[in-house]
C-alpha cells in the first residue's frame, strides 16, 4: 500500500501572493506532485482554526496554509495573525498525538513559482513519509 | 439574499485549446461532473472564455435555470471577470460563478501525469460545485472617487507622470524627498545613443512640473502613512524641516516680499562643509545648499544634521528673513484618489565585490561617477580626471555587468539593461573629449537592444573602442604610478590579459532605492524576489499592482532606459486618471457582516480588524458588532476568530469554505 496509497492534502491559500505564486509556477510549467487540492481564501487570516480542524477529521493526511512574507500581506497583517493561530493548532494536534508535521504554513510570495512548487513537493514527502492520517481507524 | 432554491449548478469545461486538454481527460471530467449533486448541466468547449463560449453559458443558465456557474479552466486571477460577466448576461447575480483552476495549477504543472491531473481536475470540479451551491448575490459598492492623485518620486518617472496627470485637469501631489526634482537623469551628462545633453532635456520638463497649476510639488517630503482605498486615499505627509522658507511660506508668516529667491548669499557665509550627495562627494556643499543651479524649486536647504546654527546665513538672508533655524518637521494629511509609485534606483553597493578594488583604490570609479567627471556642471567642469593625481587618463577600462547578471550571492542575477549602453556612450565621450584615448569594454554580451542601439554600437566600434570578451577576474593597483592591472580572460581568443589602464570604470548593477521598500509597503505593494516592485500581470498589466489604484512607473517595477521610463510613467498617468475620470468605482463586495442572533458582544474581531472597520454598537439591548462597509476590504480576519462563528463572511463564509473542504475529503472516491 505504501507504494500505491496517495495522500489527501489540501491547501488553504491567500488569493494575493501564494495563489499568485502558485499561478506562476504554473505559467513556468514547474512540475510537482499532484497530491495537492487548492482552497483560495482572500488572506490566511480568514483561515479560522476550525478549518483545519475539520480537515483532519474529515480524514485529511496534511493541511497547507500559505500566505504572504510578513510584512507583504495584501491586508496588512492577515498573515501574522494567522501564524500566531498555527501555533494554537499545533499545540491542540500535539495534545492529542497527532503529529503536527501535518500541519504546515509557509509563506509564498507572487513572485515565487520556484518556491511554492518546492513547497508543494516537499510537503507532499513529509506526509507521505508520515503515511495516512491515524484518524483515518475511526472512520465508519 | 434570495429566495432559498434548491441549487442548479452549470458545469463547463475548458479545453483550452491542448493546454488543459494535453494533460487532462476533459471528456472524464465533465462526465464526471455530471454526477454530482447539484449539477444539472455539464458541457466543455474548446475555449470557454471565447465569445461563442461565453454565450454558451449565458444560454445554459436560462435553458436550465441554473442558479450557479462552475467552470473549470484557467486561473480565477485571469478570467473570473470574463465568467461573472456571462453569468450576468445569462440572468443571474455575477457573484453565482465560481471557477476551478485546472490549467495553472493543474495541467500545466503535471504534464506528464494524465491520471494524477485528471483526479485532480475531478477533485478541483467538486469542489468548486459545493463553493457554487452555496453562493449568494452580492451587490457591488460604488464609491466616490476624488479628483486628485499622488505620485511618490520627482525623477524623469514621475515627473511624467505627474505632468500628464496635472495636463488631464487632475489635481497633482508629486512627491520628492530629496530637495530638488530631476533624479538620476539630472546627474547624467549625456543619454544614449542620440548623445542628447541630459539636463537640456531634462530641465525643461521640471521647469514645466514646477509652472503647471495642477501639480503641486511638495519636495523635501516623505510619505508617512497610507490609510484608505482606491479613489479614497488618506495620505499622511512628513515635510521635513528644510530651514528655508518658500516666499509664500514667507507671507504667511506676515513677511512681505521675504522668502528664498535664490541668490546664494547664504551659501557664501556658512562656515560648514560637507560632501556634495549629488556629486557623489566629490565636490563639497556648505550646510545650506543647493545641489546644483537648475534646482526646481529653486530653494536653498539647510542640512539640520550639520549645521552648528552660528546664525550668519541668517544675517547674510537679512530681509528677506527667508531662514529659520528652529524649524521643524510637518506632518501633512492629503486625500487623493489613485498613486503612482516612482522611486526609481540607486547603485548596487560594488565595493561588496572586493576583488575590483572600488573604495580601495582610488582609480577604480562607478558609472555614475564618470557621469558627473565629464559632465560640463559637473566638480570638474567636464574635464575627466584621475581621482589619484588629477591627470588626464588615456587608458580607460570599462567593466561591465559588474554586479549584474552574477549568481555568486554577491551580486544581482538580472541584466540591469541599460550599462552596455551607457559605457558604449562612455566610450564615445573620452575618444571624443581626449585626444589619443583607448576605452576598452570588459563585456560579457553587449545587450544593444532599443531603436537606433545597436547602430549605435557598430559606431563606436568604428571609432576604435576595443572589446574584450571575458569576465574580470580582479584589480590590482600599482602603487606608484596608482594605475590599476584589469586581470581577465579573452574568451574568444581564449589567452588570460593583463591590461594596464589608468582608469576603471565599473558599470554597477542597480538595486531598488533605498527606503523604496518602506514607500511599497505602506501602500500594500508586493516586490518580487529582487526587490523590485511587483506588477499586477508582468505581460498585460505592467504598470497596475495588486493594490487597486496605485500604479508604477519607472525603474522602481525593474531596470529600464529612459525611453521606457517615460513610457511607463504615460502608461501609469493613464491607468491612474481612469477611475478619477469616471468617478466612482466598484468595490468587489467582499464585506464582513454581523449575524447580530450569533454575536456575543465580546468585541475581538474589533482589535483583530486591521482598518478599524468594526466597532460595537448596542442594539435591542444588547452588544453586537457592526461592520462599516466603506472601509472594510474582506480580508476576513474577523471571520477566522470570532468564537461564536457570528460573522458572515461574504463570498468566503464559513459554510462554503467547509463545504469545500468536506467536498474535497468526503465526497470523491474514497
Amino acid at each position: 500500500m505504501a507504494e500505491e496509497w496517495n495522500p489527501k492534502i489540501i491547501a488553504i491559500i491567500c488569493n494575493w501572493c501564494s495563489y499568485a505564486g502558485a499561478d506562476l509556477a504554473g505559467g513556468a510549467r514547474m512540475q510537482y506532485p499532484p497530491d495537492i487540492r487548492a482552497v483560495r481564501v482572500m488572506c490566511t487570516g480568514r483561515i479560522d482554526p476550525l478549518f483545519i480542524m475539520k480537515a483532519f477529521q474529515d480524514g485529511a493526511d496534511g493541511v497547507l496554509i500559505s500566505g504572504c512574507h510578513f510584512g507583504d500581506c495584501h491586508y496588512l497583517e492577515g498573515n501574522y495573525k494567522a501564524a500566531k493561530r498555527m501555533f494554537l493548532v499545533k499545540n491542540i494536534l500535539k495534545n492529542i498525538g497527532f503529529d503536527d508535521k501535518r500541519i504546515r504554513m509557509t509563506f509564498v510570495s507572487a513572485s515565487e513559482g520556484a518556491k511554492w512548487a518546492g513547497v508543494v513537493e516537499d510537503v507532499v514527502r513529509t506526509v507521505k513519509e508520515l503515511g495516512p492520517s491515524p484518524l483515518k481507524q475511526f472512520e465508519k | 439574499m434570495a429566495e432559498k432554491k434548491e441549487a442548479r449548478i452549470g458545469v463547463f469545461v475548458c479545453h483550452c485549446g491542448t493546454n488543459i486538454a494535453g494533460s487532462i481527460d476533459i471528456e472524464a471530467v465533465k462526465e464526471y461532473a455530471r454526477t454530482l449533486p447539484n449539477v444539472v448541466h455539464a458541457d466543455d468547449y474548446q475555449y470557454v472564455c471565447s465569445t461563442p463560449g461565453q454565450t454558451m453559458i449565458a444560454d445554459a443558465i436560462k435553458e436550465h435555470d441554473l442558479t450557479g456557474t462552475v467552470v473549470a479552466a484557467c486561473s480565477p486571477r485571469l478570467h473570473e471577470p470574463t465568467f461573472r460577466m456571462a453569468t450576468k448576461v445569462g440572468g443571474l447575480n455575477p457573484f453565482r460563478f465560481e471557477m476551478a483552476n485546472i490549467r495553472e495549477q493543474n495541467s500545466w504543472v503535471h504534464m506528464h501525469d494524465r491520471e494524477g491531473a485528471t483526479g485532480k481536475a475531478k477533485d478541483a470540479v467538486r469542489i468548486a460545485v459545493a463553493k457554487a451551491s452555496l453562493l449568494e448575490d452580492l451587490i457591488p459598492k460604488s464609491v466616490p472617487v476624488e479628483h486628485a492623485a499622488m505620485v511618490v518620486g520627482g525623477g524623469v518617472a514621475g515627473m511624467q507622470a505627474a505632468l500628464d496627470l496635472g495636463n488631464a485637469g487632475i489635481k497633482t501631489y508629486l512627491i520628492e524627498r530629496s530637495p530638488t526634482i530631476g533624479g538620476r537623469m539630472s546627474q547624467l551628462d549625456k543619454t544614449f545613443p542620440t548623445l542628447d545633453c541630459s539636463q537640456c532635456i531634462l530641465t525643461p520638463k521640471m521647469v514645466d512640473v514646477g509652472r503647471n497649476e495642477n501639480i503641486e510639488l511638495m519636495t523635501y517630503t516623505e510619505v508617512e502613512e497610507v490609510e484608505g482605498y482606491i479613489g479614497n486615499f488618506e495620505i499622511t505627509l512628513r515635510k521635513k524641516a528644510r530651514g528655508v522658507l518658500t516666499p509664500e511660506e514667507a507671507e504667511a508668516r506676515g513677511i512681505v516680499g521675504g522668502g528664498c529667491n535664490g541668490c546664494g548669499d547664504c551659501v557664501d557665509v556658512c562656515p560648514v562643509i560637507k560632501g556634495n550627495e549629488f556629486e557623489f562627494e566629490m565636490a563639497p556643499r556648505k550646510a545650506i545648499y543647493i545641489y546644483h543651479p537648475q534646482v526646481v524649486p529653486n530653494l536653498y536647504t539647510l542640512d539640520f544634521n550639520t549645521c552648528i546654527k552660528c546664525g550668519l546665513c541668517v544675517e547674510a538672508c537679512g530681509d528677506k528673513k527667508a531662514i529659520d533655524l528652529e524649524m521643524v518637521d510637518e506632518l501633512i494629511k492629503v486625500k487623493v484618489g489613485t498613486a503612482i509609485l516612482a522611486t526609481g534606483y540607486d547603485l548596487f553597493p560594488i565595493e561588496n565585490k572586493t576583488e575590483w578594488g572600488y573604495k580601495k583604490y582610488e582609480n577604480v570609479i562607478t558609472g555614475l561617477e564618470f557621469e558627473r567627471l565629464i559632465c560640463a556642471s559637473g566638480p570638474t567642469g567636464g574635464h575627466l580626471v584621475r581621482p589619484s593625481d588629477g591627470e588626464t587618463p588615456k587608458k580607460v577600462a570599462f567593466v561591465l555587468c559588474a554586479g549584474s547578471r552574477d549568481n555568486t550571492g554577491v551580486g544581482k542575477p538580472y541584466c540591469s539593461r541599460f550599462c552596455c549602453m551607457y559605457s558604449l556612450k562612455h566610450a564615445h565621450q573620452i575618444i571624443e573629449k581626449i585626444p589619443g584615448a583607448q576605452p576598452y569594454l570588459l563585456y560579457m554580451d553587449i545587450r544593444s537592444f532599443g531603436k537606433m542601439y545597436e547602430e549605435f554600437y557598430y559606431r563606436i566600434q568604428d571609432e576604435g573602442a576595443k572589446f574584450i570578451r571575458g569576465r574580470v577576474a580582479n584589480i590590482l593597483e600599482d602603487p606608484v604610478t596608482k594605475n590599476l592591472h584589469v586581470f581577465t580572460e579573452d574568451t574568444l581568443l581564449q589567452r588570460p590579459i593583463d591590461l594596464e589602464v589608468d582608469l576603471v570604470v565599473l558599470a554597477s548593477a542597480v538595486q531598488p532605492t533605498a527606503g523604496a521598500d518602506a514607500v511599497r509597503k505602506l501602500f500594500g505593494v508586493s516586490c518580487s524576489q529582487d526587490g523590485w516592485m511587483l506588477e499586477a500581470h508582468p505581460k498585460l498589466n505592467p504598470c497596475g499592482t495588486t493594490t487597486a489604484g496605485v500604479f508604477l512607473a519607472g525603474v522602481c517595477q525593474g531596470p529600464k532606459d529612459i525611453p521606457d521610463t517615460v513610457a511607463q510613467a504615460e502608461g501609469a498617468a493613464s491607468a491612474a486618471s481612469i477611475p478619477i475620470h469616471r468617478g466612482e468605482v466598484e468595490l468587489e463586495p467582499y464585506f464582513a457582516q454581523c449575524i447580530e442572533e450569533k454575536c456575543a458582544g465580546c468585541g475581538m474581531c474589533v482589535n483583530l480588524c486591521p482598518y478599524s472597520a468594526l466597532a460595537l454598537v448596542e442594539k435591542d439591548g444588547k452588544k453586537v458588532m457592526e461592520v462599516t462597509e466603506a472601509k472594510c476590504k474582506g480580508c476576513g480576519t474577523c471571520g477566522g476568530f470570532c468564537p461564536g462563528g457570528a460573522i458572515h463572511m461574504q463570498h468566503f463564509t464559513t459554510p462554503q469554505i467547509v463545504a469545500q473542504i468536506d467536498a474535497f475529503l468526503l465526497g470523491g472516491e474514497q
